[in-house]
């Protein structure tokens, strides 16, 4: 069933990218990420020119958290003070990141430099994440009890000024040091179509020492209402988000994110952490390898 | 009758003993809607001899159709490998690089007509006019060229097809010309020459068309036009899809 884009200007198959977001969906229910990680590479792929595809996958990164916060909300694991600051320095880092992508895209470095974050960043987190989990799993194996972690903030985080008490986090805390959190999530979630929690909710634990009960509610808050400006901001300077495409990889994602969330329950979360580690390496060895390897096209034309 | 008159009616007269081309498209506007893949364009048409007669004993002439996209400016970018990465370094920009070129022939055109000819009518991926805006050093132009030609013909954007011109009689015309769903909006020329010996005998212009129509249109202008409600739209239908999917999944 082919379909035309009327911002991409081409036509694809309206299957493949339900499917496709439907993966996504699936994958993100699971594993609790947005999943913007792995639609915007796959639409580069697919033959979506890359503004267009991080403009529109952060779309369907807000409609794949909605649900979540709604559910954290019930529960209480939104810690909404937290949530406001990390969002109000996301929306500081979205419009830095829209400044920095016009700067990128002007001197042609704007795929290098998102492959190369890429690379880092995947490759980073998933290694550690792969490291926590195989510990996690050994131990559970030989039966050993796990060594009680410390939850502690970083010393960085406790020398900054104007502190302020999060209750539900458990912190008495800078705001500064989540506001900066949130600002440099934010200019990922627009460089790169992604909400950023894989990022933030290692930063909440590892930096801030939040308490683990609010980390993943007040993750995907901030998600929500970052990748919603990143589309606004996309909107009004890239103009590059395609609305039907964003339809599409909806309606695939909404749905595979709520099967997800129910297959998630079955598995324990040591592996299924595993699991996304091991994604999240071989997405970034992909992207590793488009960057060595001689590419199979050496020009690039883009309108001036 | 006097001599003026017959001064006057030279340059007629020697019109006439070229042939004239009577040219058309089977479609003068390709509206481009939701299953848009692509069309296909029927250019035909018919070559009127002086006298109305098939001239014997001359060579047999030939017919070219060139199909044009509107022009854009570009910038070509270069990959280099930088520190062990593949890096954009050298670029080149062009004022007037047409989006889609497809040049249908009866013949190869190579053996149509001469480079200099080529060259003047545009006749061929290696004979575009693309007006670089550098004054770069001849190689590295016709490597540019080069990989323009190369990146746009694998699109599907730029080709040749060299005897997909028909002619029937020596009269009449046809040929097909495919254009992918790709191609940016705007004013398309489809172009006709009719070679003979190879000289340039006669040529014609038509327009066509391309344009967005109904929603494809509507969200394509909302998106220029109204930036900030296109962008409410798009955030409002995300958290409205999300929020829906969660409430059914919670009474499934």
């Amino acid at each position: 069933m082919d379909l035309y884009l009327p911002v991409a200007n081409l036509s694809v198959n309206a299957l493949v990218i339900i499917l496709l977001g439907g993966g996504v969906g699936l994958l993100s229910g699971m594993f609790g990420v947005g999943g913007g990680f792995l639609t915007t590479p796959l639409l580069i792929v697919y033959g979506i020119p890359p503004t267009v595809a991080a403009a529109s996958s952060a779309s369907q990164v807000t409609g794949a958290s909605v649900s979540g916060v709604f559910a954290h909300f019930r529960r209480k694991g939104v810690d909404t003070k937290m949530g406001g600051v990390l969002v109000a320095g996301g929306i500081l880092g979205s419009f830095f990141g829209a400044w920095l992508f016009r700067l990128l895209q002007q001197s042609g470095q704007i795929d290098t430099v998102i492959a190369i974050v890429y690379v880092i960043m995947l490759g980073s987190i998933g290694g550690l994440m792969a490291k926590e989990s195989i510990g996690t799993i050994g131990r559970a194996r030989t039966g050993r009890p796990p060594k009680a972690r410390k939850r502690r903030h970083h010393p960085l985080v406790a020398a900054l000024p104007l502190r302020t008490r999060f209750y539900a986090s458990g912190l008495y805390i800078s705001p500064l040091a989540p506001l900066l959190l949130g600002f440099f999530t934010g200019i990922l979630t627009i460089l790169l179509g992604i909400g950023g929690g894989f990022i933030l909710v290692p930063a909440m634990i590892y930096l801030l020492g939040m308490a683990t009960s609010v980390v993943v509610g007040t993750s995907l808050f901030q998600t929500l209402f970052v990748t919603a400006v990143a589309t606004m901001v996309h909107a009004t300077t890239t103009k590059a988000v395609d609305i039907v495409l964003a339809a599409l990889l909806l309606l695939g994602s909404v749905v595979g994110a709520q099967v997800g969330a129910r297959f998630a329950t079955k598995f324990r979360p040591e592996y299924l952490r595993l699991g996304l580690a091991v994604m999240v390496l071989l997405v970034g060895a992909r992207i590793l390898l488009g960057l060595v390897w001689r590419p199979e096209e050496i020009f690039s034309v883009t309108l001036s | 009758m006097k001599p003026g008159w017959l001064a006057l009616l030279a340059p007629l007269l020697m019109a006439q003993a070229k042939p004239v081309l009577v040219p058309d498209v089977s479609q003068r506007n390709i509206e481009i809607a939701y299953s848009f893949t692509g069309a296909e364009l029927l250019l035909f048409g018919a070559i009127l001899y002086p006298g109305g007669r098939l001239p014997t004993g001359e060579q047999p002439t030939d017919i070219v159709v060139v199909v044009k996209g509107p022009t854009q400016s570009i910038l070509m970018r270069e990959k280099e490998k930088v520190a062990g990465i593949w890096v954009n370094a050298a670029r080149l920009r062009y004022r007037s690089a047409p989006s889609f070129y497809a040049i249908a022939s009866s013949k190869p055109i190579d053996r149509l007509v001469d480079d200099r000819t080529r060259a003047i009518y545009e006749l061929g991926l290696d004979s575009l006019q693309l007006s670089p805006a550098s004054s770069a050093p001849a190689p590295i132009q016709d490597r540019f060229q080069k990989g323009l030609v190369d990146l746009k013909r694998r699109a599907g954007l730029y080709y040749e097809a060299p005897r997909a011109v028909e002619i029937t009689d020596g009269v009449l015309y046809r040929a097909r010309v495919s254009i992918p769903a790709r191609v940016p909006v705007g004013r398309f020329t489809a172009e006709t020459f009719l070679i003979r010996d190879g000289r340039v005998l006669a040529a014609a212009v038509r327009d066509i068309d391309i344009r967005k129509s109904g929603f494809e249109r509507f969200v394509a202008r909302a998106a220029d036009r109204s930036s900030v409600t296109y962008g409410l739209v798009a955030v409002a239908l995300s958290v409205f899809l999300g929020w829906a999917a969660g409430w059914i999944a919670r009474r499934v």
